[in-house]
Formats: structure tokens, C-alpha cells, sequence
């Protein structure tokens, strides 16, 4: 082992340091090639047969990336095709320095077998070493010790082959350096040469990033964004509070606003408003940006309106248009709001998004608009000349640069998804657009799993409780195959009850840190689409080994109660235990046992017991101000063969599903309470924070508008004026107040018990609650399993669940992916319930108003669960004449005011005329306007007939 | 800027050396002619100067002898210029007389001391410049100065430190290694016997990891300890080889 020293100085803030550090060199590196017998590697990675077929290099060779087209052309590098590629680590250094999400890809593609991706140590091999020269910048020595070491490379093959055929291929887009290389001897292209010079992959040349220098030729000369300051610039000015750092969230509903969220703490200001293009001056949602404010007679109220970037083509004349009539809005100083404009960006947050193609107007074109599927995205345009073939197809698209002068920012294309409107390319974007991590389990993952056949041990039996006798049971909604949850309840010799709750024991089977445990921790969450479940962990264990099916025996994590007839507890009990399910009912036939007077076995005596302690201890519950809210929900009836929704159905609730309900709150919360009380610092518990009093206007506002009051002080006190708002011939009033009710809610959130000290759960009223009742679709209750199995001394406990920051960077994710997968899921919704009415054409129905907008109202369909927005401003026609008021809020149409949970009719139908946003259209019927009624001339006949009939 | 990645996929450390490598040591004996033993010590950029005067009488007040056995009377301090930031050290601040008393309980257990009864050694260490393992480095130079002052010793006392990382022991840590966060572990070993001197550690670390990382600290001391035999035994030819003349 040589050894030998760099100096390297350093400046940190203010302070010169030098800082020395060592550096040995090594002779024990490897080339990593299959072909040399003189290094001592144990598995090469590269092949000796390495053949990428190119018009440029007929022989096999390997090939070396400089750092830029690793930086740019990771989509080139990530596909199956290219293999065999050396990465250098002082490519893979700077690439970790400039980006982290392609650090992460470019990893991911050295750990995948079939790329034959070999990370060479060149900075630690004796020979490939270079110090940095007097005069040298860093970036010339790294480039200059990227040449020398594909010259090491191109020798070292050379002699290994005896001249023979194998090679290396330098690629870099900077000039110099290739011109350099040349000159060194290698053989070197530019990264768009040699992808265009391989045969047979035409759309590979789609993927290629745009280099700055092309963009030119793509774009005007017109300059219509200011120019982003530099980030020193940015930085100074946001120290001496010239400028405000914040992330950007485009408006969904006017691309032409957008807000910043400043979220530094102690600012006064912690949104700003943004408008019109120059102010957003090329942002793209979720990036983090620097913000100038406006002087506060500058300041603009967030307008309503709710505009959309349909322009047929990149025109950028008719701009100016819509700007004014953004501006023009008649201001009211009340709601005025911190307004200013986008001076530079910090960070860029571009992924690659889902969308469709608009083929350019010009037929031989080769450079078109994307559009997301994302309304807060800008369209994108990219150069493809595959076009006709993507048109109809949804496709992924990644953001490569907005140059100042283009008014779209500019993309290359990534991935075909398949067709629009096909089922499963909708669910694929979908669970792209929401991060659902929904590949197939690798192999990694399965090897963990426990063999088959599998059963039950001696050993288990030893340590475990055995119930198999008592008499549970299990309920669930129709078609469940994850059950992970029994009851039972039985009568004991002293007169007391029994209860137990046993839930699956699927941390048995996931032990930490293995890699099955590593994907369910990232996947978080079992995600349930239409017709589509997306397991959290793998199907032999969601559906079959942890499973609490009915007869066979299964291990469960019990919790066991005693109770007197009032249900009070009288002692808790946690064991592992073995239980063989006695029935696996629906709620339906739960319910029907329950009923049937003549039924007199263990388990309908079972489900007695159960429901009558469920109805004392729902009553106690709600007594102390738990809340009962409510959601339109509905489900689908999907066509076994074609999988296509044939019917819609609001989902019933049973007196057993409540019970099912009381009892895993039960679970929850006495779980909750024995971890917290066990593991101070490091229980991972599930609160429910207090809404701010602001969030309640909107229900305080309408309830006022039929007279009732509903107090907001506290839960206790908004359930009781919940339940005694009624309103005579109007059944329908309190769900709907209840739905609002809903909405003005906080996001309920996993925490670590140590990082926070609010642990009150608001909804359910309880002090402190967890999850622990559903293992197998969420990994919150696998952790709450671990924590509970060593408080009562079952299992070992490892170093991640008791170290509280770990845990908290666990709850985010688990929050994150939990959020994510409810949007997939109302996105699922949406998406079927456009199918469905695709399929019924127009349908009349009756609906209440949910919310008045000032250009809009929006409708709930109670029948369908289906939530949509009535327009009463056409682009063709003229508007008709309204006026809107926030106190009501109402608005006025002509001469009829609409008010919240007004009765309408309208017409349901499906506006294909947008085939990326397909749409459930809704025209009103009743009241009848004239001019607006119905606004769609199509469904102008079916429309008028049911008109008539009512 | 991400932090800095202690062990890269490959199994290589920020300065090239795998999980398991020491840095290189370099040592020499009798440095000083007034001492009765010194030793100068180089673990990679670590440079630590060791003197021993002793066994002599007691110093001070009589009341600090102790009538079966050697007091063993530590020093340590690092120089102004040790670190990259200059920085005025004065003497018995926390840190270093902390340090002395793991110095002194590291050699009370190895020195012979009830071979004099009644009298004192003092061992002084000044680190010279610091970058990572201080205290190994003071522990493995003054071993070198008792042994030059010849003053019995059960065996030699190799010290190293071992850190954790991505799950792995990573054994001799560097100052970039030490500060990055992680769990430090300082290790003092009698290596015939495989008796521990002293084990210091500061950070959390949880329990089923410890075994292997005192393992592999151990595993680094027994490698030290053959380069610390190979520079005696060097200096003994030398020395032989004066007198032969």
C-alpha cells in the first residue's frame, strides 16, 4: 500500500482554514473488467462482450460519462440498452455535490445487475491520481483526472487484450475537454453524437436533454422573463430582508397566480401572492424561490376567477389579453394580500411529470407542447419525432431548462405510459403523479418471506398464548382477503365480560431491518383504488400467513379486556397468542345474526355482547365530544369481466360497523396509552390537532344562513350543535352541515411521543391514540406492534425504535405517503366515476349547493357521492350579470341569489371535449335563468324533457 | 451540499483506506537526551510526543505517596498550533484533564507500580497536531517512552479508536471521520492477554452493535501493537550495535 498526502485548503465563514487531510493511494483498485485476468476481482462487473451496436464504434467498448452527461442525460444512462458504463468517482463526487435526486438514480443504476455499472475508485488508484497544478481550476483538474483515467482504462484493456478489440469511450459535451482528449489519444464523442449513431433506437434521441446552446434555436429572440439573480445576490438579499425565501404553489385553477410560502419562522408574512407571468417570472410549482414584495399599494386580493392555459398553440401574443382582465378586479383593501414577484430560484423541485402530447400545428414539426397531467405544471415543450405515435398516449416528460426567452419552459420526453383513457395506464399515472411506489416486490423483498408450507412451531406454541378455543370471529366490508382484525367476547365465571380484540401479528413475519421491512416502511401504506389494491407488503402475507381467516389457525397480537356490563374496564391484558377464527362474516351478515332472534350459537352470542358494549361505549365517547363527521362516499360496482363500474352506491353504514369501529378505537387507544406510558421518548402515537377558529367561518356563515348557530369552542361543543342542527323538510341539512364540517378539519398525523407534547386527538376526543388495529395495510401499527411486544417483553427491541429522530423521519414519510395515497384514491374515484357516467350519457339530478364561488357553484349529488362546479361565465358567450357577496356567501345570477345547500337540478355529463382533463360537466336545470340554465347545447334536448316532467 | 459520505459503496473511506485499515504509524524512541524515556508518535496526521521521568521520590507533598506502590502522575495538552484553527490551550481546562485521568487510569493498569513503593512516575504527552484519535495516539507514544525509560510493564498498551457507520466498524477514525456524528469508541488493550486497559465511549450506541465494534477496535490494537514491538525492537538494534562499537 503506497501512501501519500494531499493538502487541501479550505474557507469556511470569515476564516481562512487550512485543512489537511490524508489521502492514500492504493494498488489493490480493480479494473472490473471480465477480460483482465490480472486483477484480483472477485465478481467484474463489466462484460467482456461489451456491445452497445453503434454506426460510430463497431467494436466492444465501455463507456465513460463525464459529470455533465451524468448531471443531464440520466434518462439516456437509465435506460436497459445502455450498459457497461464506467462511473468514475469523482463523477459520481460531483454529482452527488450538484444534484441529490440524480445521485439517488445514478446509485440505483450502479446496484442494478444487468447495467454492468462499475464505479471506478479513480481518485485512490495509484496510477490514476492527479494533483491539481498551479493555475488549475478544480473543475479542469477533475476533468483533466477523468481523462486520465479513461487513459488508464484504454492502456490497461490494451495490454490485457494484447491490442485487442476492447475499448473505452470517453463521452463529454464540453468542447474542450473532447478537444483535449482527442488529443490525449481517446477516443471521445459528445453525448448526442454517439446516442444518434445507435442502431435500431430512435426514441432513445427523445431522451437526450437539450444543452443549453440548442435552446436557442428553438425560441425566439424576444426576452419575456426578467433575468434570475445570481444566488449570491439572492442569498444576501435575503439576510438583510430584502428578499423572502419561500416554496412556490402554483394555483390550480389560474395559472397566471400562484402563491409563496414563506416558511421561516418569525416572519410576519408567511404568504405571498403572485400574478401574472413576469411576476411568476418562470417558477414551477413546489420550487423554492426568492420573492421581492410589493409596496402595499401594490397589493391585490387573490382573484376567484378561475382561468385555464388552453392557447391553441406557443403564441405569445394573446397574453396580454388575460393579464388585464386579471387586473382588472376591483380590489377590496380588506383582503388585500402581500403581493410581489419571483426575482431568482433557489432550488428546483422538476421531476418528471405525467401528461399528453399537443401535436404542434405543423405537420412535419418536431417540436410540440406537453401538457400535464397536473393543471399546476406549465406546459412543456419538447422535440420528438415520434409525435404521431405519442399522440393519444400518455406520456412522461422531464423539464431540462426555462431559458428567459421561451414562454414555456423546455423538456425532453422520458417514457410512453400507454393510451389515455385505457384503465390502466389512468391508474399508472395516477400513482405516478402521487408517488405510490407500486412496482412489483423484488426479489430482495420475497426472500424474506416465510416459506411455504408454513405452520405454526413448537417453539410459537411455547411462547405464545393459546386461544384457539375461544370463540372469534372476524368482520369486514364484502370481497376482504387482508383481514387483520377478530373479536370475540364471552361471559366468565365471576360474572364479568371478556373482551379481546386480536389483530394479525404481522410483525412476526417483518423483522426490522430486512429489506421486505425497508419497502413497507417506504410504501407506508396498503393504497386501495377501484378495483385495484396496492399491497404494502407482499400478497402471501396480506392475504393469506397474516390474514385472520375463518378455520385455520393463525398468530395474532391479542388484547384482552375484562369488563363489567357497563363497560368499564376492569383490568387490560396485552399477549401474543395463537387464535383459529371461528367465521369470517361481512358487516351485513354480522348485522343479520345480530337480528335474528333464533339464532343462538357462541359466535351470534359473541356479536350480542359485542354490540351492546359497543353502543355504551359509543355513547360514552360521543358524551365526551367525539365527533361524527361525514363524507360522501360511494362505491363502485365493477363488471366482473370488462372491470368497468356499472353502478354507483353510497356506502350504508350498519350498527356493525360501528361496533367493529368502538372496539378498534378501544384497542387503539389502551395500546396507545401502555407504549406511551413504557417508551416516553419514543412511542409513535397518532394526533388530531385542533382546527385554528378561522377554519370554521365558512360553517359558522352557513349555518347562519338557516338560522342556526353552531359554537366551535370546543369538540364537545360542536357536536351538539351539530346534532341539533336540523331543519324542518330538509333531512338532508345536517349531513351536508356534517360534510362541511369535514372539511374544516386538520389533517390527523403520526408523531414521534418524544419531538412533540400535543397529543390530543380532537375528532375522536381522546387524550392519546395510535394505530394498532391494521397491520398489514399500514406499517404506523407494525412499529406500534414492535414497541408494544418489547413493553410487555415478547420481542427484542433493535436500535431504529428507540431512537426518536429516526422515528420522527419515519412518521413523515408514513404522513406523507398516507396523505399521498388518500389523493390517489379520490383520484381513483374521480376517474371511475367519469367511466361510469361515459357509459350512462346524460343524467338528470337532483343536488345541494356545497360552496358559492364568485364565478361558480359548486354542487354535491348526493346519489353519487359526486362533487361539481356550475360556471356561470362562458368564454362564447356573455356572461350573465352576477354578484357575488362573501358575507352570505351568496351569489346572484341575473335575478335568482343562490345560497349554500340551496336544492338544485342539473344535468350530469361527460366533457370529452379535453381528452388529458375529462370531466363530469354539470348544467343546471332548476332554477331556471335564462341564458345560463343550460349552457350546453348539446344536452339542450334530453335537458328540457325531464324539465317538463317535474 | 450533502454531508460528507464516510464509506462509499465500494467499502473505501474519505482518505481511501477500507473499513478495517489503520493509518499509517510511524514512531521513534529516545528523542530526548534529559528525559528518562520519550517517544515521538505519528498515527496519519496525528503527531503525539510522549516524555517519562520516574520512578523518583514523590514531588510535592508527602501525603500523595502511597506506601505499596508507584503513583503514575499523567499530563496531556495539545499544542496552539494543533488544530486548523489556532486556539489558546491553557492548561487544566476540562477537556485535558479529563484526557490525563483516562491517561493515568490506562497506565495505572499496565505499569508495574508495586515495583516502587513510595516514588512517582510522570509520564507527560503534548499533541503536536491533532486529527482524530488523540487519545490513542498519547496512549501508544507514551507506551513507547515507558518502555524507553525501561520501567516495567505487564505487556505493552495499544490504544485505538473504531467508529460505526452504515452498520460497519470502521477502526481508526480521522478527524472528518470523528466529527462526522457518529459513535466513537477509544479502546486501551493489553494485547497478549486480550485485557482491556480502558474503553471510552460518548455517543449512543446500541447494545447488539457494541460487541462488534469493540471487536473490531480490538482487532486494530493487535495490529498496532506489532508496529509498536517492531519499533522497539529496530531501536534496541540500533542501540546495540552503538554499544558493540
Amino acid at each position: 500500500m503506497l501512501k501519500s498526502k494531499t493538502f487541501v485548503k479550505k474557507t469556511r465563514s470569515g476564516g481562512v482554514l487550512k485543512i489537511v487531510r490524508e489521502h492514500y493511494l492504493r494498488d489493490d483498485i480493480w479494473c472490473g473488467s471480465e477480460v483482465c485476468k490480472e486483477c484480483k476481482d472477485e465478481a467484474p462487473v463489466l462484460q467482456e462482450h461489451a456491445c452497445i451496436e453503434s454506426n460510430l464504434c463497431s467494436y466492444p467498448h465501455y463507456l465513460i460519462p463525464d459529470t455533465n452527461v451524468v448531471l443531464h442525460q440520466i434518462d439516456i444512462l437509465e435506460d436497459p440498452l445502455i450498459r457497461n458504463v464506467i462511473i468514475l468517482q469523482i463523477v459520481l463526487q460531483e454529482v452527488r455535490h450538484r444534484s441529490a435526486p440524480v445521485y439517488k438514480r445514478i446509485k440505483d443504476a450502479i446496484h442494478e445487475k444487468e447495467k454492468h455499472f462499475y464505479t471506478f475508485t479513480n481518485e485512490h488508484h495509484r496510477e490514476t491520481f492527479i494533483e491539481r497544478e498551479q493555475g488549475e481550476s478544480a473543475n479542469d483538474r477533475n476533468d483533466r483526472a477523468i481523462r486520465v483515467a479513461a487513459k488508464w482504462y484504454t492502456d490497461h484493456l490494451a495490454k490485457k487484450t494484447n491490442g485487442g478489440s476492447l475499448k473505452v469511450v470517453l463521452l463529454t459535451d464540453d468542447r474542450s475537454n473532447k478537444e483535449k482528449a482527442e488529443q490525449y489519444g481517446l477516443i471521445v464523442y459528445r453525448c448526442e453524437e454517439y446516442i444518434k449513431s445507435l442502431i435500431g433506437n430512435p426514441e432513445l434521441m427523445d431522451r437526450l436533454a437539450l444543452k443549453p446552446d440548442d435552446q436557442n434555436e428553438i425560441t425566439g429572440s424576444k426576452l419575456l422573463f426578467p433575468e434570475h439573480l445570481p444566488l449570491s445576490r439572492i442569498q444576501s438579499g435575503i439576510k438583510n430582508g430584502m428578499f423572502l425565501q419561500g416554496t412556490f404553489h402554483a394555483n390550480r385553477d389560474n395559472y397566471l397566480e400562484g402563491k409563496v410560502f414563506i416558511n421561516r419562522e418569525g416572519e410576519e408574512i408567511n404568504e405571498v401572492l403572485l400574478q401574472g407571468l413576469q411576476n411568476l417570472n418562470r417558477a414551477v410549482h413546489q420550487d423554492v424561490v426568492a420573492v421581492e414584495l410589493f409596496p402595499k399599494e401594490h397589493w391585490v386580493a387573490p382573484s376567484s376567477v378561475v382561468l385555464q392555459d388552453d392557447s391553441p398553440n406557443d403564441e405569445d401574443a394573446e397574453e396580454d389579453e388575460t393579464e388585464n382582465k386579471l387586473k382588472g378586479e376591483p380590489s377590496d383593501s380588506s383582503v388585500l394580500q402581500p403581493t410581489g414577484r419571483v426575482v431568482g430560484i433557489i432550488k428546483r423541485n422538476w421531476r418528471p411529470f405525467c401528461g399528453m402530447l399537443s401535436q404542434s400545428m405543423i405537420k412535419e414539426a418536431t417540436r410540440h407542447l406537453f401538457t400535464p397531467a397536473d393543471r399546476r405544471i406549465p406546459r412543456i415543450r419538447i422535440e420528438t419525432r415520434q409525435a404521431a405515435n405519442l399522440v393519444g398516449q400518455r406520456i412522461m416528460v422531464a423539464i431540462d431548462g426555462w431559458p428567459k426567452n421561451s414562454r414555456y419552459p423546455n423538456g425532453h420526453f422520458v417514457k410512453n405510459l400507454g393510451s389515455a383513457g385505457d384503465k390502466e395506464t389512468e391508474t399508472e399515472v395516477l400513482l405516478l403523479e402521487h408517488d405510490v411506489p407500486h412496482q412489483p416486490f423484488s426479489q430482495a423483498v420475497l426472500s424474506f418471506l416465510p416459506k411455504m408450507p408454513w405452520s405454526i412451531t413448537e417453539e410459537d406454541l411455547k411462547v405464545r398464548a393459546d386461544l384457539r378455543h375461544l370463540c372469534v370471529c372476524s368482520v369486514d366490508p364484502p370481497g376482504c382477503t387482508d383481514i387483520d382484525d377478530t373479536l370475540h367476547c364471552r361471559e366468565l365465571e365471576n360474572g364479568n365480560l371478556e373482551v379481546g380484540v386480536h389483530i394479525a401479528d404481522v410483525s412476526h413475519f417483518i423483522r426490522p431491518g430486512n429489506a421486505l421491512d425497508q419497502e413497507a416502511a417506504s410504501r407506508g401504506t396498503t393504497v386501495y383504488l377501484c378495483g385495484k389494491r396496492i399491497d404494502m407488503v407482499p400478497e402471501l402475507l396480506s392475504s393469506n400467513l397474516c390474514s385472520l381467516r375463518s378455520n385455520v389457525e393463525r398468530l395474532a397480537f391479542s388484547c384482552i379486556w375484562e369488563m363489567n356490563h357497563n363497560a368499564e374496564i376492569l383490568k387490560a391484558h396485552f399477549t401474543k397468542s395463537i387464535i383459529n377464527s371461528k367465521a369470517s362474516l361481512t358487516y351485513a351478515e354480522a348485522q343479520m345474526r345480530i337480528d335474528d332472534s333464533t339464532m343462538k350459537d357462541d359466535i351470534t352470542k359473541s356479536l350480542r355482547g359485542l354490540n351492546r358494549l359497543a353502543k355504551i361505549l359509543k355513547g360514552r365517547r360521543i358524551a365526551k365530544g367525539a365527533l361524527t363527521l361525514s363524507s360522501p362516499e360511494v362505491r363502485f360496482h365493477i363488471d366482473s369481466e370488462t372491470h368497468d363500474p356499472i353502478d354507483l352506491q353510497s356506502k350504508e353504514l350498519k350498527e356493525t360497523n360501528s361496533m367493529v369501529e368502538e372496539f378498534m378505537l378501544l384497542a387503539n387507544i389502551s395500546v396507545a396509552q401502555k407504549i406511551y406510558d413504557e417508551f416516553s421518548e419514543c412511542a409513535l402515537l397518532r394526533k388530531h390537532p385542533s382546527p385554528p377558529p378561522s377554519n370554521y367561518d365558512i360553517l359558522i356563515k352557513a349555518a347562519k344562513s338557516r338560522d342556526l348557530n353552531i359554537h366551535t369552542d370546543s369538540a364537545k361543543a360542536l357536536a351538539d350543535s351539530l346534532n341539533n342542527a336540523t331543519v324542518e323538510n330538509f333531512p338532508y341539512f345536517n349531513t351536508l352541515l356534517r360534510i362541511l364540517a369535514t372539511r374544516c378539519m386538520m389533517q390527523a398525523v403520526y408523531f414521534c411521543s418524544g419531538m412533540d407534547s400535543d397529543f390530543h386527538h380532537y375528532g375522536l376526543a381522546s387524550p392519546i391514540y395510535t394505530h394498532f388495529t391494521s397491520p398489514i395495510r399500514r406499517y404506523a401499527d407494525i412499529i406500534v406492534h414492535r414497541l408494544l411486544a418489547v413493553a410487555i417483553n415478547a420481542d427484542s427491541t433493535y436500535p431504529d425504535l428507540m431512537d426518536k429522530h429516526k422515528q420522527s423521519a419515519l412518521c413523515n414519510n408514513l404522513n406523507y405517503r398516507h396523505k399521498m395515497a388518500q389523493y390517489a384514491q379520490r383520484a381513483s374515484v374521480a376517474f371511475h366515476t367519469q367511466l361510469f357516467f361515459k357509459n350512462k350519457g346524460i343524467i338528470n339530478e337532483e343536488g345541494f349547493i356545497l360552496f358559492v364561488r364568485k364565478n361558480a357553484i359548486i354542487i354535491l349529488i348526493p346519489k353519487f357521492g359526486l362533487e361539481g362546479a356550475v360556471f356561470f361565465d362562458n368564454k362564447d358567450k356573455p356572461s350573465p350579470h352576477l354578484s357575488f357577496d362573501s358575507e352570505g356567501p351568496t351569489l346572484k345570477v341575473e335575478e335568482h341569489t343562490f345560497r349554500m345547500f340551496d336544492e338544485v337540478k342539473v344535468t350530469i355529463s361527460l366533457d370529452a371535449s379535453n381528452i388529458q382533463h375529462q370531466r363530469i360537466r354539470m348544467a343546471l336545470i332548476e332554477p331556471v335563468i335564462p341564458g345560463v340554465s343550460v349552457p350546453v347545447p348539446e344536452s339542450e334536448p334530453e335537458a328540457k324533457k325531464p324539465k317538463l316532467d317535474c | 451540499m450533502a454531508g460528507l459520505e464516510l464509506l462509499s459503496d465500494q467499502g473505501y473511506r474519505l482518505d481511501g483506506r477500507k473499513a478495517s485499515e489503520l493509518r499509517k504509524v510511524q514512531a521513534r524512541t529516545s528523542v530526548f537526551a534529559q528525559a528518562d524515556g520519550s517517544a515521538y508518535l505519528e498515527q496519519g496526521n496525528t503527531k503525539a510526543l510522549a516524555v517519562v521521568y520516574g520512578p523518583h521520590e514523590t514531588r510535592g507533598s508527602r501525603s500523595k505517596s502511597l506506601h505499596d506502590r508507584a503513583v503514575i502522575n499523567c499530563q496531556y495538552s495539545m499544542a496552539t498550533f494543533s488544530t486548523a484553527e489556532r486556539k489558546r490551550r491553557p492548561h487544566g481546562d476540562r477537556k485535558s484533564s479529563e484526557m490525563s485521568l483516562h491517561l493515568k487510569q490506562t497506565f495505572e493498569a499496565a505499569v508495574l507500580t508495586e515495583l516502587y513503593p513510595r516514588s512517582q512516575i510522570d509520564i507527560y504527552v503534548k499533541i503536536l497536531q491533532a486529527d482524530g484519535g488523540n487519545y490513542s495516539a498519547c496512549v501508544n507514544a507514551a507506551t513507547l517512552a515507558l518502555v524507553d525509560a525501561g520501567i516495567p510493564m505487564r505487556d505493552y498498551v495499544c490504544a485505538c479508536t473504531a467508529g460505526f457507520v452504515e452498520d460497519t466498524p470502521l477502526a481508526d477514525l480521522c478527524h472528518a471521520e470523528e466529527s462526522g456524528g457518529g459513535t466513537s469508541l477509544a479502546l486501551a488493550l493489553l494485547p497478549r492477554s486480550g485485557n482491556i486497559a480502558l474503553l471510552q465511549m460518548d455517543a449512543r450506541l446500541h447494545q447488539d452493535h457494541l460487541d462488534a465494534l469493540i471487536e473490531a477496535a480490538m482487532t486494530a490494537c493487535k495490529g498496532l501493537s506489532k508496529v509498536l514491538d517492531g519499533v522497539v525492537r529496530q531501536h534496541l538494534e540500533e542501540v546495540s550495535v552503538l554499544i558493540r562499537d
